[in-house]
């Protein structure tokens, strides 16, 4: 189990390295010049003050330094949780924007993934070997996968928000009130709550629901199974026996997909104008605010990376095989 | 994703498609001989017959669609926010264009990211997996950890910051980001597979008889695993597609091309939800549906068709 949690750590150790690196490294090769545009922005004719602030902004951002330099002062600059300025809410600091936003986007993907894997499962379970489920929950859990994301939330948002009016379509919380402790705001919270969460674990469902089936099916024929019939064992302990073996996979098809999802819920957050992580990154990217990009990444990273941690863990506490250390060559 | 879209809920995905399951492991089986037979049980199984012929039914559509149309897709054809006519089969947008030359012209677009992005993934993720898989030792160990890293980063929205700010904008260089993040699943479940058939006895045969490791990967290894890398490929072609779908929506689709994603973009933006004009982001959402879910329908048809176990008859 040490050899397994630290094969782990240096995996995730290495990403987060090469995920900062990329994550500063890309808007450096950005077409456009972020200073150019603040000072475009102040809409100052006179050269000299152009020159004072072009000046002013590079320090501000830390633009003036060689290049090596910068790297290492915008790693000393993470450890201290400072993420820089945001450009296009400047001078709000870009961590406090992102912060901001983060309880929506946990909101809505917490509850859809847990729900999605605990009711798609079950279902996948049940759908195996049994014929007329079977036959119902595959075509649609197919169809259901294949759609895009950004589909499902448009007919949710056109049916029942549009159309029959059930929900508000547009917005994290309605625009004429302010947000504060209160039981009508809460309420307002749930009710534009409602369809982005909808839409985000619909499309997750089928997926799941298809992966357990096929995997019960498969344990359903192994030998295993195959022999505990033989011996007279009830149909329901061989059962057990297979949905126990089938999660394993299943659990690391949660670690797998995360990072997918999260870009499901990102695209939803844009649908329904939600103001979540989804929406700070389109934000971002239509105002050229670099800053706010990759401070919005680097969280989504850091996010990714401590679910994906968890679920190991979790990993060891359900297979016994990884607390013996017969870890395989999987990792 | 990828995958704009996941593969539990596959899509976009970065992760393992649905029906990627072990139900579908490579069988060591005679290489070439046979194909007469798999064409045979192909086309007696619904799922892969029903799967294609939609699949191609979409593809002869947009490839000879252009041809038969009166109007091109920007061009202000007839009045503003008409519904489904003769003249107009899927209606027009708020500014007079025709939505189904629009959505002919998308398909299009789809296709041709499907294909691109779905084999450069292929192309990257079964190279790496070969060689991890056969190599072993500190090869494997590095291809391994590459692979981890890939996954553990979040394809789609890096995806999105890289297209956001390379700003090239054409379906064929957007299909190239997306292929680039789509591999690392197919890379782990190549390397698997090979990992169980570089044992086995012809593989030493082909190895004392000094084959070179290319050599042996491409005549020994590979097709004892065709079936399940065209597999493989199906499933990236329909992830590509609803990546590019999902790119596409948020505004960072191509600026010289139609596609289905943008026309939802559009659609949107141009509220036409409000205003009720369903026959604008119906059929874009639709046609990809149906083409994806046909793929991975034909999918599970095919692992039928591969995988004599699976087979009912």
């Amino acid at each position: 189990m040490r050899g397994y949690l630290a094969r782990k750590t240096v995996i995730y150790g290495l990403t987060f390295v090469v995920a900062v690196t990329l994550n500063w490294l890309i808007p450096r090769l950005m077409p456009g010049d972020p200073v150019q545009r603040m000072v475009a922005r102040a809409a100052v004719q006179h050269p000299e003050t152009i020159a004072a602030m072009t000046a002013y902004y590079e320090r501000t951002f830390g633009l003036d330094l060689p290049l090596w330099q910068q790297y290492l002062n915008y790693w000393a600059a993470l450890f201290r949780g400072d993420l820089g300025t945001s450009v296009w809410l400047f001078p709000a600091p870009v961590a406090q924007v992102v912060l901001d936003a983060v309880p929506y986007t946990l909101g809505i993907m917490i509850p859809a993934i847990l729900l999605s894997f605990v009711i798609g499962n079950s279902v996948g379970a049940m759908a195996a070997r049994s014929g007329w489920l079977d036959n119902v929950a595959l075509p649609v859990g197919y169809l259901i996968t294949a759609m895009p994301y950004m589909w499902l939330a448009i007919l949710l948002a056109w049916g029942l928000g549009v159309a029959l009016g059930w929900f508000p379509v547009a917005g994290g919380y309605d625009f004429g009130m302010v947000p504060q402790w209160s039981w009508a705001f809460a309420g307002d919270l749930l009710q534009h709550w409602v369809l982005p969460f909808l839409s985000l674990f619909l499309v997750s469902l089928g997926g799941w629901a298809i992966g357990m089936r096929n995997l019960i099916i498969y344990e359903l024929e192994s030998d295993y199974a195959n022999y505990l019939s033989a011996l007279g064992a009830p149909r329901r302990l061989v059962r057990r026996y297979a949905f126990r073996n089938a999660m394993l996979p299943q659990i690391t098809g949660l670690a797998l997909q995360l990072g997918t999802i999260l870009g499901g819920a990102l695209v939803t957050e844009i649908v329904f104008a939600y103001p979540g992580l989804g929406k700070l990154v389109l934000s971002a990217i239509q105002n050229q605010d670099f800053f706010l990009l990759q401070g919005t990444l680097l969280f989504v990273v850091i996010g990714v990376l401590l679910a994906n941690f968890v679920i190991d863990i979790v990993y060891v506490l359900v297979d016994p095989r990884t607390r013996t250390g017969l870890t395989g060559a999987t990792s | 994703m990828t995958a704009t879209q996941p593969a539990a809920a596959p899509g976009t995905e970065a992760a393992e498609p649905p029906g990627a399951a072990p139900s579908s492991s490579a069988t060591a089986r005679k290489p070439g001989g046979d194909a007469r037979e798999t064409l045979y049980f192909a086309l007696r199984n619904p799922k892969v017959v029903i799967g294609s012929v939609v699949v191609l039914a979409f593809l002869l559509l947009g490839l000879l669609g252009p041809l038969f149309l009166k109007f091109a897709p920007m061009d202000y054809a007839g009045p503003p926010m008409a519904p489904p006519s003769a003249d107009f089969p899927f209606g027009t947008t708020t500014f007079g264009q025709d939505v189904f030359a629009q959505f002919v012209a998308g398909l299009r677009s789809t296709f041709l990211v499907g294909l691109l992005g779905g084999g450069v993934a292929a192309v990257i993720g079964m190279t790496i997996g070969f060689v991890a898989g056969y190599c072993g030792g500190l090869i494997d160990e590095l291809l391994n950890m590459l692979t981890n890293v890939v996954l553990v980063i979040p394809g789609f929205v890096v995806l999105i910051i890289i297209n956001a700010y390379l700003g090239v904008r054409s379906v064929p260089m957007q299909a190239l980001y997306i292929g680039v993040f789509s591999w690392p699943w197919v890379a782990r479940a190549v390397r698997a597979q090979t990992l169980s058939l570089r044992s086995r006895d012809f593989i030493d045969l082909a190895r004392l008889s000094g084959a070179g490791v290319g050599t042996i990967l491409r005549r020994e290894v590979a097709p004892n695993m065709y079936s399940y890398l065209f597999m493989t490929f199906v499933l990236l072609f329909g992830g590509s597609i609803l990546t590019a779908a999902s790119l596409d929506f948020i505004g960072l689709g191509p600026t010289n091309a139609m596609s289905l994603g943008l026309m939802m973009n559009q659609a949107v933006q141009w509220s036409a939800l409000h205003l009720g004009l369903w026959w604008w982001f119906v059929p874009p959402g639709l046609g990809i549906t149906l083409i994806v879910g046909s793929l991975y329908i034909m999918n599970v048809g095919l692992d039928e068709v591969f995988n004599p176990k699976l087979r009912e008859m």
